[in-house]
């Protein structure tokens, strides 16, 4: 695949526009859809982003590279798997029980939430990442490459095609990727994992899993 | 500047330790509240609220009692909450409470309503959290209509329908100013305008920069739901002490051990010093500092944000009562005029306070 030019990034939330922030910055052409009619979202990106494109989920997904799946974890349950078929799609949700509430499918110790999420989008190819920094600190952590000051974003898959796509996006959006090998091993990401939350240098960020991995593989 | 500068103080009633370290009870810690409040109204302070938590680091659940407390001993600060967690609680009730708060007061009473962080109340009250989005939508809009006064006519899936319902006590004056607490997502900035709420935004963490367009959108918003422009708010944590130094010191034992709890709950990592030397900075979102340092960092983001309104949340579970006191009489005696001075100067502000 030739280096990703369109981003469709899925939520409108506190995520999701900044998601789409970062990707405009990095010279990404950045679609951005909600639930419903993008014409309420509209109003919001012409302030808030007006380099980004506010549209219907389906014609948002039909033309990106790439989606990023940026709704709450437990809204997706009742998301529309047909609508990325054939998609590259980074899963940078989170399932956080405490503040959102238990979701059943989600609660199985044996699967990393973005295996769970692979699963229910048989068609599409799944690549967890962009999750563990908090939205909040994703514009000020941004660094250029080979600034001693810049942070590390795993980048877990089981394709390693896509996982590579995936990678060369993190890159641009101004991070060290770290590639975990598989979506099992994704689950250092999760809440609770080493790096949830934190900002780490790529050494610190490998220190901190690369021992949890070899522990559960 | 449309909307005068109001400058406020927060507490989500953090349990108070006493002067060697020992937590002390529930009740002493509420009754601390009460003194604080009386204080603010003393050193200048134009709003005092309080955030309703259901735990045992923020024992504040009947947040309108204490308020009503506090309004008895004073008689110019304005009393509400911050915030009223609305999507587990009873409109109805929630409006009885603050429109007899308005009337205890003297029409002093506002309601910031919002999630917060908090989520204790949901199980406490028998909601589920995946409902939040429905509950929340459902009972602003029942709020809304309840503060326009009159007999109220409303349906929904959240709570028993109402048939041209006598709502009382009848507001005496028109509507108590009424806010919504966001924490960053501009769907919320619309959604408070559809309701021609005023503007709270939470800055907890991060850049406050980043929140430069939602007072933008929040115009547009209101313009196109043809309603008058509303006041914009910031509300962030912060501790003013004497010096830079001993504000930091102070503040930084508590906030880690806060975080450390949160962070076994949450599964977040624990902040580390560079973090917290961050958010402390002129960049961060931590009001941490000396009277000055405090008034800039306030100044600057009153000016980048268009907001005209500050609100402290001071505390931080462990602080002594004392400790409390004195940021209370230095942010009332020194920050808020200071700040007001800046403003009105136009200062620029310095280097040290320049935000991106």
């Amino acid at each position: 695949m030739t280096t990703p030019g369109r981003l469709a990034v899925l939520g409108a939330g506190h995520v999701g526009p900044v998601f789409a922030r970062l990707a405009v910055d990095a010279g990404m052409k950045v679609a951005i859809a909600a639930s419903g009619d993008p014409e309420d979202l509209a109003l919001m990106m012409q302030v808030v982003l007006p380099e980004a494109e506010a549209r219907w989920a389906a014609d948002a997904v039909a033309d990106a590279d790439v989606v990023v799946m940026a709704i709450p974890l437990h809204d997706f349950t009742g998301f529309d798997p047909g609508l990325l078929a054939g998609k590259v799609v980074i899963d940078a949700m989170n399932y956080w029980a405490p503040a959102d509430g238990v979701v059943e499918m989600l609660q199985d110790p044996r699967f990393s939430t973005s295996e769970v999420v692979q699963r229910r989008l048989a068609g599409s190819t799944v690549v967890k990442s962009l999750n563990h920094i908090g939205y909040q600190d994703l514009v000020e952590a941004r660094r250029p490459a080979g600034s001693p000051e810049r942070r590390a974003v795993g980048v877990a898959g089981d394709d390693c095609e896509a996982a590579q796509v995936v990678a060369g996006i993190v890159e641009r959006f101004g991070f060290d990727p770290v590639p975990l090998g598989s979506l099992k091993a994704g689950r250092v990401l999760e809440p609770g994992g080493p790096v949830f939350g934190a900002l780490l240098s790529q050494a610190d960020f490998e220190q901190a899993v690369l021992s949890r991995v070899a522990a559960e593989a | 500047m449309q909307f005068p500068l109001v400058f406020g103080l927060n507490t989500f009633g953090d349990r108070t330790n006493d002067l060697d370290d020992r937590p002390l009870s529930h009740a002493q810690s509420i009754r601390n509240v009460v003194e604080e409040g009386v204080l603010a109204e003393q050193v200048g302070v134009d709003y005092f609220g309080i955030g309703e938590h259901h735990t045992d680091d923020f024992p504040m659940p009947a947040a309108d009692v204490v308020l009503a407390a506090i309004a008895a001993r004073t008689s110019r600060i304005h009393v509400g909450s911050a915030v009223t967690v609305l999507s587990s609680d009873d409109p109805v009730r929630v409006f009885q409470r603050f429109s007899t708060l308005n009337a205890i007061s003297n029409g002093r009473a506002e309601v910031i309503l919002g999630r917060g962080s908090s989520i204790d109340s949901f199980p406490l009250f028998g909601y589920d959290l995946a409902d939040y989005e429905e509950l929340f939508e459902e009972k602003l809009n029942l709020f809304a209509e309840l503060l326009k006064g009159g007999p109220v006519t409303w349906e929904g899936n959240t709570r028993a329908s109402l048939t041209n319902q006598d709502v009382v006590p009848h507001l005496e004056s028109g509507p108590f100013p009424t806010w919504v607490g966001v924490g960053g997502s501009p769907q919320s900035v619309v959604r408070a305008a559809r309701y021609g709420f005023a503007l709270m935004l939470a800055i907890i963490g991060g850049s406050p920069a980043r929140f430069k367009p939602f007072s933008q959108l929040f115009g547009l918003a209101l313009a196109k739901f043809e309603r008058a422009p509303l006041p914009v708010g910031v509300h962030s944590p912060g501790h003013v002490a004497e010096t830079d130094e001993q504000a930091r010191e102070e503040f930084w034992p508590r906030y880690l051990d806060m975080f450390t709890k949160l962070s076994k709950v949450r599964g977040f990592a624990i902040p580390t010093r560079d973090y917290y030397v961050f958010e402390v900075g002129p960049r961060g979102a931590l009001f941490v500092g000396s009277p000055e340092t405090v008034a800039q960092k306030i100044a600057a983001n009153l000016t980048v944000l268009g907001a005209n309104r500050f609100d402290l949340k001071y505390g931080m579970g462990g602080l002594a009562h004392e400790t409390l006191m004195q940021n209370i009489e230095l942010y009332g005696s020194q920050v808020i005029p200071r700040v007001r001075e800046l403003m009105a100067e136009s200062i620029e502000p310095t280097p040290h306070a320049a935000i991106g």
